[in-house]
């Protein structure tokens, strides 16, 4: 469903992508992991049109990202989740989460957008005594639980989480891979999930792709994660300071 | 060789660079405009900014022009009573005050009021990808956040103007009653004789384009922010100095697309 093909891009001298390919299926849940730093989160954005990838393509449903004609229609079927949250300070928490069911073509009336707003906060794991406040008044681990409810608030196809459990205690990690779970599986969406936690990566994902240096270096099932062979990738799932990755000390 | 050439290369690159900026301005204002004349409208954005660039801009405009106007009628009665002319200052007062003093210092306050908060807010949306969750919420940037800005600029400063006008006419006539004893009632009279319609509208007109001026460039350098608490410092300093450049520069050529004969 969502296929990347010799994806480049650098940020003045300095490359990030060399050439990276990755396929999702409908339906399957994806996890990129990868040494900080090595475009994780530039190749999401680049799946969203956020940045322009120098050379190679990109295809939803077999169809260039460039070439759709109606962004906003693209658009609507992915929901995402910045690794910085993102939510917008000006606005209440509840009308953070329900943004996009307050204007556009999903519009629909007030009340019933606060309901399905409070409903997706309870789903992370916040009551309804949040929805009022303001995210300055949240802490880092809070922010996080309300960009993942504004993520998944207007129920999309696609959906994109950029490390959802980084920040948060060990119980609340676990409910929030259960959610991604629960929505890949119940709601069956494809979703893209970027995580340095491994605990993270065996419970949500169907799919392992590990970037390095720009490239995807090794990807599979991820019940093969564990016996495969690459030693960059076992150096990654046991954080051995030891083997082919380099590690200034 | 190089020793010669290399100030031209630099001058060249400065002048290649400022010419790509007027470029991408240019076409951002074509492109804010556009947005503000198609839906969708988000009506409390709009609102929001009325609120804010006009009604709340009230207070800093009206004692700026008080005390302008006060000033400038103290200095004409000094410079005319030289000549024995000291009964021009209602006259002087209302021209300088409608035609240039005004806008202008209206002009200068929203540089540093409004051009400066919108700036450092849309620079810190950008830094903290803000404007990338937009985007992906199907919400076009440049239409819920410019637009509104940019309309509340050239909707509510011609108003401020206005304000400042009266209110700077008002300075110059209480220095005049209390300090320099004129009396009120043939002030006001003289005041309101002199003005033609012209002095008006273009103070008006000079209000509109200033509004549209501050509100752009604290738009487009919040948009154009560079990363990080550097990026929004750099954003809100040029965007105020290019706001405040640009009214003077607009300034005149009003003033001679107006007066000049
Ligand atoms: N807009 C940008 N302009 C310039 N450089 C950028 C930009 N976005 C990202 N980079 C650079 O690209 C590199 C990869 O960034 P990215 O955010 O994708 O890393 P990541 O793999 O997500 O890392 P982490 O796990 O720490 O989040 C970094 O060196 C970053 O400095
Ligand atoms: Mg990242």
């Amino acid at each position: 469903m969502i296929s990347l093909d010799g994806v480049h891009k650098a940020f003045g001298s300095k490359e990030i992508l060399r050439g990276v390919d990755l396929n999702v299926a409908r339906g399957e849940s994806c996890v990129i992991i990868g040494g900080s730093g090595t475009g994780k989160s530039v190749t999401l954005k680049c799946v969203l049109g956020l940045i322009t990838p120098d050379s190679g393509t990109i295809k939803v449903d077999g169809e260039d990202i460039t070439a759709t004609g109606d962004r906003d229609a693209f658009l609507a079927r992915f929901g995402m989740l910045f690794q910085g949250a993102a939510l917008f300070d000006s606005l209440p928490v509840w009308q953070n989460v329900a943004f996009r069911l307050l204007r556009g073509s999903l519009k629909r009336p007030k009340a019933e957008a606060k309901e399905i707003a409070i409903e997706k906060l309870r789903r992370v794991g916040m009551g309804p005594d949040v929805a009022d406040l303001f995210p300055a008044e949240l802490s880092g681990g809070m922010q996080k639980r309300v960009g993942l409810a504004r993520a998944i608030a207007a129920d999309p196809e696609i959906i994109f989480f950029d490390e959802p459990t980084t920040g948060l205690d060990p119980i609340m990690a676990g409910v929030i891979n259960e959610l991604i779970r629960e929505i890949v599986t119940e709601m069956g969406a494809t979703a893209l999930t970027i995580t340095h936690d491994m605990t993270s990566v065996r419970a949500i994902a169907d799919k392992v792709a590990m970037l390095h240096r720009g490239k995807i270096r090794w990807h599979g099932p991820v019940s093969e994660m564990d016996t495969a062979e690459d030693p960059y990738l076992h150096q990654f799932i046991t954080g051995s300071s030891e083997g082919p990755i380099e590690t200034l000390r | 060789m190089m020793v010669l050439t290399r100030p031209l290369a630099a001058l060249g690159a400065v002048v290649l660079s400022a010419l790509a900026t007027i470029g991408h301005v240019t076409l951002f204002a074509l492109a804010t405009f556009r947005h503000i004349v198609t839906p969708p409208y988000y009506v409390r954005e709009y609102l929001h900014a009325l609120v804010h660039v006009g009604y709340l801009s009230l207070p800093v405009v009206g004692l700026t022009a008080v005390f302008t106007g006060g000033a400038l009628a103290l200095q004409i009665f000094a410079g005319g009573s030289r000549y024995g002319a000291e009964e021009v200052v209602p006259q002087i007062v209302a021209l300088g005050v409608v035609r240039e003093l005004g806008p202008v210092m209206v002009g200068l306050m929203m540089a540093a009021r409004v051009t400066s908060s919108i700036a450092a807010e849309i620079a810190t949306m950008k830094v903290t990808e803000q404007i990338d969750a937009l985007v992906t919420l199907s919400t076009d940037p440049m239409k819920y956040l410019t637009a509104p800005r940019v309309f509340a600029g050239l909707v509510t400063v011609p108003l401020l103007v206005a304000v400042g006008d009266t209110l700077g006419i008002f300075g110059g006539w209480f220095v005049s009653m209390n300090t320099l004893d004129f009396n009120p009632s043939t002030y006001l009279k003289n005041t309101v004789d002199f003005l033609e319609t012209p002095d008006i509208v273009s103070s008006l007109v000079k209000g509109a384009a200033f509004g549209g001026i501050a509100t752009l460039m604290g738009c487009y350098f919040g948009m154009n922010s560079g990363r990080g608490a550097q990026g929004v410092g750099r954003a809100t300093k040029t965007s105020v100095v290019a706001a405040a450049v640009l009214i003077l520069a607009a300034n005149f050529l009003l003033t001679q697309a107006f007066f000049a004969t």
